[in-house]
């Protein structure tokens, strides 16, 4: 560490407790001294950096360091009581036949997951074992994707336990949509959990994350997963943020997708009282076909961020991004949304929007579209809106016979909607909107 | 007793006073027309008695059914039988048209507290009120008015109106846009209703629509208040000699 540059403001609780945890649990830490390496060179970006503020323009927003007060300590291996509870686990997903791999603050739980067979070309394993073998599968792409100079980024590499190191061979299918779920025990504890999943070329995948937890426990997650879509293939991902209303989450998905690759990625935030939800996307394949999208409901005092960066850099590419936001209470929304077209992408074909529905006078929603242009050859577009619902529509409604809070409803329904018909999978849009429709029942409708 | 009662209504939007003391009694089973210049206050009219938020009765009183509609939301006015068939339907996307229908029907039931439709009956209702009016089930499939021709919105509001099965249909000039094959299906489907215990009050500005659906009494409606009540001919007497009598000055 170069200790010339230590022009560091004064470290925050939550910044000597991290540099604590680390120094504690870094020897315990499964994996090679390349990856202890990896991982002492991570952290040293964020003990230089800090946590992120206000003054660093992607997390303007989202000033976590103001956010963090504490850093929980590292989770414990879960115990019977914990693992039990997690039975009932993903339950959101309702009939959606899925084949479930579960972790309990972030350890991967083999006697709850299931890995029996495996269809042809499909194979799973944890983090910590791949880890622990050293297995170069994992390690020669372990942190390729996921941007380093990013501070979640950074954390999640230093002090990743678990997580999910899943491949799917070429032109290989799964039968399943894979779901990684993610559920915190009840003590307030901190997990990160690094994920890698590769997809190979003509290879078709489905795959669900949910991250979930109790009630009343301000228990921290740090989740990241590392993406690769192979040319010709064709990736459904679906993130569910089901967070207990006391958590705060950080998550990111970094993706390279490669040429003529059908990509979609829906997330669906519900819970958790602080979320940061990153996507790094590259576009690194000619002629590939992606939807980004997402929904989210915020009430009370909840506060999501959604940060995305769609960097086109191979040529002919088309990305649909459609963000919906249903802000109620005090709660406030985030979206940043930046498309780069790099100086080689022509015939780059980029459509951006951002809608917030704001419910009530102290909702607040931020919407920062950005293009960034290089190529001459383009079609890019962004809208952004933010707005009530629509007295007029609500009157026709009501004048119909449908009470005030059902009219509501059906508009708000009407709303996301937009958002969750680009999720191919039938079965998951309909637990989506009934998520939705329970969350209106619970405002009153 | 009368089914609607509308006595000395004066009402404001934003400061300024459209209907200056209208009076107007209909009986069930009755068919009027309100006819009158633009600015007279016709569409005023109509929301009102819909329960349209900014249109505030500062005076005068409105009972249907011998029940004082200001006590009542736009919701409740509609379970206790008013329908407004609306000038310019709005469009709702990402509500399907069979969605619309069967929510605005069984909280109509609901309130009134009878049994919600089965889904069964509930579609073979809609089918046969569809057909009749040459709706397609291709566009009872599509959001509600979402793409739909003029004439195809204002059949749509026949629709409802033959589904919610009102006591009191109020038609806010229903015959704007629309073609004449278009108008005589939208009559057709208007006189397919007409019964002992309904009653329709037909806002137009002109007098074609009364050859479909002829009215029992029509009144002149100028400067916010009735000025002049008749039989059906007065609808063609206004035609030949138009609403200059009737006008000093129009409310903007």
């Amino acid at each position: 560490m170069n200790a010339m540059a230590d022009v560091t403001a004064i470290k925050t609780a939550a910044e000597t407790a991290l540099a604590e945890a680390f120094a504690r649990a870094r020897t315990l830490l499964p994996g090679s001294d390349a990856v202890d390496a990896q991982r002492a060179a991570a952290f040293a970006l964020f003990a230089k950096a800090g946590l992120p503020h206000r003054r660093v323009e992607e997390w303007k927003y989202t000033d976590l360091r103001a956010l963090m007060r504490e850093a929980k300590p590292l989770a414990a291996a879960p115990g019977a009581a914990a693992k039990a509870r997690a039975k009932t686990a993903g339950a959101l997903l309702g009939d959606v036949e899925s084949r479930r791999l579960v972790f309990v603050d972030g350890a991967y739980v083999p006697e709850l997951s299931d890995t029996a067979a495996l269809e042809p070309g499909l194979t799973i394993t944890s983090l910590a074992k791949a880890l622990t073998a050293d297995d170069p599968g994992l390690t020669e792409k372990l942190g390729k994707l996921a941007p380093a100079s990013d501070v979640a980024v950074a954390l999640n590499t230093a002090l990743m336990g678990d997580g999910a190191v899943i491949r799917i061979a070429a032109g290989a299918t799964t039968e399943r949509p894979l779901h990684l779920i993610f559920v915190a025990a009840e003590k307030p504890a901190a997990s990160f959990v690094r994920s890698l999943v590769i997809v190979e070329e003509g290879a078709r995948a489905m795959l669900i994350e949910t991250h979930e937890g109790p009630p009343g426990s301000d228990y921290q997650v740090n989740a990241a997963l590392e993406l690769f879509v192979g040319d010709a293939a064709h990736v459904d991902h679906v993130k569910i943020i089901a967070e207990g209303a006391d958590a705060l989450h950080v998550s990111t998905l970094a993706a390279a997708i490669g040429a003529k690759a059908r990509f979609n990625t829906f997330t669906f935030t519900a819970g958790g009282a602080v979320v940061r939800n990153q996507l790094f996307l590259n576009f690194d394949g000619e002629d590939t076909i992606a939807g980004i999208r997402g929904a989210a409901l915020l009430k009370g005092r909840q506060h999501a961020d959604t940060t995305l960066v769609a960097n086109h850099v191979a040529r002919g590419c088309q990305s649909r991004e459609m963000f919906k936001t249903v802000l109620d209470g005090e709660a406030h929304g985030v979206f940043q949304g930046r498309i780069i077209v790099r100086p080689g992408a022509q015939k780059t074909d980029a459509k951006m929007m951002t809608q917030a529905l704001l419910l009530s006078e102290r909702a607040e929603a931020d919407n920062k579209p950005e293009l960034e242009i290089f190529a001459d050859d383009v079609q890019c577009g962004h809208g952004a809106t933010a707005g009530a619902l629509d007295e007029e529509l609500k009157f026709y409604l009501m004048a119909r016979g449908i009470p005030g809070p059902e009219a509501e409803a059906l508009l708000i329904q009407a709303f996301l909607g937009e958002a969750v018909e680009g999720i191919e999978h039938a079965g998951v849009r309909e637990v989506l909107m009934e998520a939705v429709a329970a969350w209106l029942k619970a405002r009153g409708a | 007793m009368p089914l609607l009662e509308i006595k000395n209504l004066r009402v404001e939007i934003d400061g300024k006073e459209i209907l200056k003391g209208l009076d107007l009694t209909v009986g069930a089973g009755e068919v009027h027309a309100i006819m009158g210049p633009n600015g007279s206050g016709k569409s005023t009219l109509a929301y009102v008695l819909a329960g349209k938020k900014g249109y505030e009765p500062t005076a005068g009183e409105v009972l249907f059914n011998g029940r004082s509609i200001f006590d009542m939301g736009p919701d409740a006015r509609a379970a206790a039988g008013l329908f407004l068939a609306f000038q310019y339907p709005l469009e709702i996307p990402g509500v399907a048209t069979m969605t619309f229908l069967r929510t605005a029907l069984n909280a109509q039931r609901k309130k009134r507290g009878e049994a919600e439709l089965s889904t069964p009956e509930f579609l073979k209702k809609v089918r046969e009120v569809a057909k009749k009016l040459g709706i397609d089930q291709d566009m009872l499939r599509r959001a509600v008015n979402v793409g739909f021709s003029g004439g195809e919105k204002k059949r749509n509001e026949i629709l409802q109106m033959a589904l919610l099965e009102p006591r009191l249909a109020v038609l806010d000039e229903t015959d704007s846009g629309l073609d004449i094959d278009a108008l005589k299906i939208v009559a057709d489907g208007v006189n397919r209703l007409r019964a002992s215990e309904r009653a329709f009050v037909v806002i137009t500005h002109y007098q074609r629509l009364l050859n479909y659906i002829v009215p029992d009494v029509v009144h002149v409606l100028s400067r916010g208040r009735i000025v002049r009540t008749g039989g059906k001919e007065l609808a063609l007497e206004l035609e030949a000699r138009g609403y200059a009598e009737y006008q000093e000055e129009v409310a903007a």
